[in-house]
């Protein structure tokens, strides 16, 4: 890194830093004359966004964990003690816990962002690899903290999403029991995945950070979704995009301040508020909203699978929701290689544009089922056979229409250039 | 290195080399170490000996009145314990056993017909039915029922509706006297 070339500094401390150690140099390449193409749209202010908001979970994290103890019989009340006694301990509480709402909300929108605009496609399907990886750890490292102030969904939600293990044949229970320490959830569970949840986010630093080497080697995509061909495709990174960036980044800040101060549990669920309590499951166990879509695939399968007409069961109902659940995020490792089509923007595929609308539509459909009763019915259909069907449009979307779409579509003609497109205001 | 010579390295030409084999062993041993050093890393994750010291309690039955239920909790589970009416037992009997998800006969879920002792732990995603208090809802088939989503036991703790797999489960246990036994 940053070895080659170097133009000396003007300021004497910059410089002697710099030629022992070329980080402004590298800083100046990396993010200040780096070249980006011209044609950005808001979409792109996600990426930051989502880094701004992994600081400041790791930031407020940090303080919470001066002041939380992670023992059962002590977790629920240090919390509240946060709470009510710790100085502005409410506002770091608040933060931590809409930040992870708002976190999910920005990396929902940038991996959306990719997905209209084909930037998993080549040559940057590692970049999107390292990103559906970030996604996965944000996922565990969630879920973790939830189980922290050991309220009573804290603890039924941990009970269940663990128990799906035990449906792995043969080593099921043993790998619930390690997951465990114990014969239950625990004192042992909650140590550990505190320790866990300290730890994960660094290791989500250390994934972005490959992340973003990854995308300055090929460089970012952009709304037309065609190469850049010289520099009067692209704009210096400073002060163009840092500006817009930062602007962006400003309004989000702005929404996320309006949860924080005025509904500060509107994301969050009431029962929470009720200590744990391993004898009185509620009634009805929801994770959080980020988790719904994928809650309701794992829901979605209440049939055993087998050889028709005997009573031989291949896959239960319990594994298959468990491997519907995972492999919908298997998909997306993959999805570099489902979608084979030349074209990366859906600005110029019309077919996929709409497919993937309506993918969109079906994966917000699928929280919305998600969030509700398992035997819920609605106009005298039963949501589980809803849920079944958005599980099968959402895996078709992958497996069935982008292959078909990989030979049939044939697409709008592209543009020539980013520039001829910006100057004619298309772009 | 001075004596850079083919016959050090065996023949180049076959594509193997004597280097290869000694790269590839040392690479196996590593790995084995590294497995080695792992290992009790991962086990220090399972239960520890005062967790499994935890696990073996005694109940006193002696209290529990025809048709009442006792929970206990064992391992950090609870385990219900229902002293059973002539008609429940009667009821658990008389089911026939093919016609069950899970096909266990009475007999074999219980020591003495009186006494019913399971796990309280629903064995689709681990909620805890209800039906242990009175005037809660015992499902359909009069034994316990999951809230979470629907599954029914009947009053042998077997699985008779919903998306439950298998019956609840019986715990190993001992009765140490007619009203004394020891659960693990
Ligand atoms: C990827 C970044 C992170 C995410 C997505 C995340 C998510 C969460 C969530 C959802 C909760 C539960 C909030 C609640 O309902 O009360 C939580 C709690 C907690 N987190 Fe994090 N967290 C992150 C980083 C960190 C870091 C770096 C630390 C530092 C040690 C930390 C320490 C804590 C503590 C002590 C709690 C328990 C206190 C509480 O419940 O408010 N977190 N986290
Ligand atoms: S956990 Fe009991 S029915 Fe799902």
């Amino acid at each position: 890194m940053g070895s080659g070339p170097r133009t000396p500094f003007e300021n004497p401390v910059v410089e002697w830093v710099d030629s022992r150690l070329p980080i402004f140099t590298m800083m100046q390449k990396e993010y200040g004359v780096f070249p980006t193409p011209r044609n950005f749209n808001y979409f792109w202010n996600f990426g930051a966004i989502a880094m701004i908001m992994l600081v400041l979970m790791i930031v407020t994290g940090i303080v919470l964990a001066m002041h939380y103890t992670p023992h059962t019989a002590m977790a629920f009340n240090s919390v509240e003690r946060i709470m009510r006694d710790v100085n502005g301990g409410w506002l770091i509480r608040y933060l931590h816990m809409n930040g992870a709402s708002f976190f999910f909300i920005a990396v929902y929108i940038h991996i959306f962002r990719g997905m209209y605009y084909g930037s998993y496609k080549k040559p940057r399907e590692l970049l999107w690899i390292l990103g559906v990886l970030i996604f996965l750890l944000m996922m565990a490292t969630a879920f973790m903290g939830y189980v922290l102030p050991w309220g009573q969904m804290s603890y039924w939600g941990a009970t269940v999403i663990t128990n799906l293990f035990s449906a792995i044949p043969v080593v099921g229970e043993s790998i619930v029991t390690l997951l465990w320490g114990g014969f239950s959830i625990d004192n042992p569970t909650l140590n550990r995945f505190f320790a866990l949840h300290y730890l994960l986010p660094f290791v989500i630093f250390a994934v972005v950070f490959l992340h973003i080497w990854a995308l300055h080697v090929v460089g970012s995509n952009n709304p037309l979704g065609i190469d850049t061909k010289g520099p009067q495709d692209t704009v210096p990174f400073h002060p163009y995009y840092t500006i817009k960036d930062t602007f962006g980044t400003l309004v989000y800040l702005v929404i996320f301040c309006f949860f924080v101060f005025f509904m500060p549990d509107a994301l969050g669920h009431p029962d929470n508020y009720t200590p744990a309590n391993p004898m009185v499951t509620p009634p009805h166990i929801v994770p959080e909203w980020y988790f719904l879509p994928f809650y309701a695939m794992l829901r979605a399968i209440t049939f055993n699978i087998g050889i028709p007409f005997t009573e031989i069961v291949i896959i239960s109902a319990k594994l298959g929701g468990v491997l519907v659940m995972f492999g919908s995020i298997a998909l997306l490792f993959v999805l570099p290689w489902l979608d084979r089509h030349p074209i990366r923007s859906a600005r110029f595929r019309p077919q996929y544009r709409i497919a993937l609308l309506v993918w969109l539509a079906v994966f917000a459909f699928l929280g919305y089922v998600g969030s509700q009763p398992a035997d819920a019915v609605k106009f005298g259909i039963p949501l589980s056979y809803l849920g079944l069907l958005g599980t099968i449009y959402y895996y078709g979307f992958f497996l069935a229409i982008l292959p078909y779409l990989n030979k049939h579509e044939k697409g709008r003609d592209l543009p020539p250039s980013i520039h001829e497109s910006v100057l004619k205001g298309s772009a | 290195m001075a004596s850079n010579t083919k016959a050090d390295h065996g023949h180049p030409q076959d594509g193997e080399t004597r280097r290869d084999f000694l790269q590839l062993t040392a690479a196996a041993f590593g790995a084995v170490g590294a497995g080695v050093f792992a290992w009790p890393l991962v086990n220090s994750l399972n239960p520890a000996k005062d967790t499994l010291a935890l696990s073996t309690i005694e109940v006193d039955l002696s209290t529990v009145q025809v048709g009442q239920s006792i929970t206990y909790t064992w391992q950090g589970k609870p385990v219900f314990i229902r002293r059973r009416t002539a008609q429940e037992i009667a009821d658990a009997e008389a089911v026939d056993v093919s016609t069950l998800r899970d096909k266990q006969a009475d007999k074999d879920r219980v020591q003495k017909a009186e006494w019913l002792v399971v796990v309280g732990i629903c064995t689709h995603l681990g909620c805890i039915p209800q039906g242990q208090k009175t005037g809660e809802i015992k499902g359909e088939y009069n034994g316990w029922f999951c809230p979470c989503h629907g599954s029914a036991y009947d009053t042998s703790g077997r699985i008779r509706k919903g998306p439950a797999p298998l019956n609840l489960p019986v715990p190993p246990y001992t009765f140490l006297s007619d009203t004394l036994i020891k659960i693990g």
